[in-house]
């Protein structure tokens, strides 16, 4: 890739940083470059973030009708699946799915419920009384 | 010895980037393509069996810490590292490195880092910093990857350095504590490059380095188009955006490979070197072309994703990287 080829398709993602990388100039020779970004890294993404947002908007219907826990709708939010929720709490991934269940999910404890919040980067209250509303 | 001081500078990766701004500092004047391509940072993997949310780890630079290593290995550069149990413990020792004027590198989550922009806070456990000073509660960061230097209070800092999770840093710290600046370069960059070419071709398990990017071709190839679209089209966006998401340098680290040897080339002066950088020159543009196929597939309305096509892209890439290391092969470096 030459120099003058290096895109710039400022894309939102990048929200005006510019990234480093390595071209070639007119002769040939290797040079470190800035780059606004390309359409392309800009579309993958938005692919992978709409899934989790799709998966959020289901989860808090779910959540509406009492068949999951806020806990499963602020995991898609943050873009995670039950595997990386788990670890990310250090615990096991059968003990997240339980979580979702509304029943367990009213009876954990004020420690766990701080633990999700923080990992999820909302208020315990955010996080307790979120009733569906996307 | 005395140290020089930090200038932040921007670099294409986070852990070269890191590595080569602590060298440099130290004595040790390299560019972040030679780091990389000496402390052997090139490969190709897919692990179909390690997933980070749901999908297969896809890697076209080794696993993180291994420039580190190598610095340590094949640049004779001695570093002290640290992981921790304690939170508290990092954070005392972190400060008293700061304040007594040392310089240091540790791994962190992106999840947690405030100043990066929000569409790219995933949790993604190995992105490289370095930490030059401090005021206060905040410490003032030179993030390789970023263009001007940047801060971050003690709290997110500690939320970033214990991240739980695949490839948790635990508090990971290191910083160069001896560095040979008499270094036989044109030794280490042969052997660099024999190393990179003997794993590239004779990989002993079919997921890594060119039989790695067929294997990858394969699963491209045999995707259930009809029957799980979305599976289709997250696997696609999820190897672009391992290819292409900042810290990769773009083109998947073919184009700071190809930078690294032209300069060997130019050092060792081994002609046939600057012809093999524009072979991989070649080979990145063709990840790029790949790339593009994908993201065309990624934003197609309709079902009709060829993912034959796609497969023979991918193809096309191992391809030209074969002709890259057979012809670094044949050099008898």
């Amino acid at each position: 890739m030459k120099i003058s080829e290096v895109p710039q398709d400022d894309i939102k993602m990048l929200q005006g940083e510019r990234k480093a990388l390595y071209a070639v100039d007119e002769q040939g020779r290797y040079a470190q470059t800035t780059t606004r970004g390309w359409e392309v890294e800009e579309i993958v993404l938005h692919q992978v973030i709409h899934d989790f947002e799709e998966q959020a908007g289901k989860a808090a219907v779910r959540v509406r009708h009492h068949e999951t826990s806020p806990i499963e709708y602020f995991m898609h939010k943050s873009w995670m699946d039950p595997l990386t929720l788990a670890q990310a709490m250090g615990l096991y991934r059968w003990q997240v799915k339980r979580h979702f269940k509304p029943g367990v999910f009213k009876k954990l404890k004020d420690k766990t419920l701080m633990e999700y919040a923080r990992i999820f980067r909302v208020s315990v209250d955010a996080l307790r009384h979120f009733h569906g509303e996307d | 010895m005395t140290l020089k001081p930090l200038e932040h500078r921007q670099y294409a990766h986070c852990e070269s980037g890191v590595v080569t701004a602590l060298l440099k500092r130290h004595g040790l004047d390299l560019s972040e393509p030679m780091v990389f391509g000496i402390t052997g940072g090139l490969t190709f993997a897919y692990l179909p069996l390690i997933k980070i949310t749901g999908m297969p780890i896809i890697s076209y630079r080794m696993f993180p810490g291994a420039i580190i290593k190598g610095a340590v290995k094949h640049l004779d550069a001695r570093f002290r590292t640290k992981r921790y149990r304690e939170k508290g413990e990092a954070l005392a020792e972190l400060t008293n490195l700061i304040d007594s004027g040392e310089i240091v590198g540790l791994q962190t989550s992106v999840y947690w880092l405030p100043y990066f922009p929000p569409e790219m806070r995933f949790q993604f456990n190995a992105h490289n910093l370095i930490v030059y000073g401090r005021e206060g509660n905040e410490f003032l960061i030179s993030d390789p990857v970023f263009e001007h230097p940047v801060r971050i209070n003690a709290e997110d800092l500690q939320n970033a350095r214990f991240a739980r999770g695949t490839l948790a840093p635990k508090g990971f710290i290191y910083y160069p504590v001896r560095v040979n600046r008499d270094i036989d370069l044109h030794k280490a960059i042969r052997k660099a490059v024999k190393r990179t070419v003997h794993m590239m071709l004779h990989a002993p398990v079919p997921f890594i380095g060119v039989k790695g990017i067929h294997y990858m071709a394969r699963k491209i190839k045999r995707l259930p188009v009809r029957e799980d679209l979305r599976y289709t089209r997250l696997l696609l966006a999820h190897i672009v955006r391992m290819q292409e998401e900042i810290g990769t340098g773009g083109g998947g680290f073919r184009f700071m490979y190809a930078a690294f040897l032209q300069e060997a080339g130019d050092l060792l002066g081994i002609v046939p070197m600057g012809e093999a950088s524009r072979m991989m020159t070649e080979a990145g543009n063709l990840w790029r072309q790949f790339a593009l196929a994908c993201a065309r597939a990624c934003k197609s309305k309709t079902a009709d994703v060829n993912v034959g096509e796609i497969a023979q892209r991918l193809q096309k890439c191992a391809a030209q990287e074969r002709l890259v290391y057979t012809t670094l092969r044949s050099l008898n470096l």
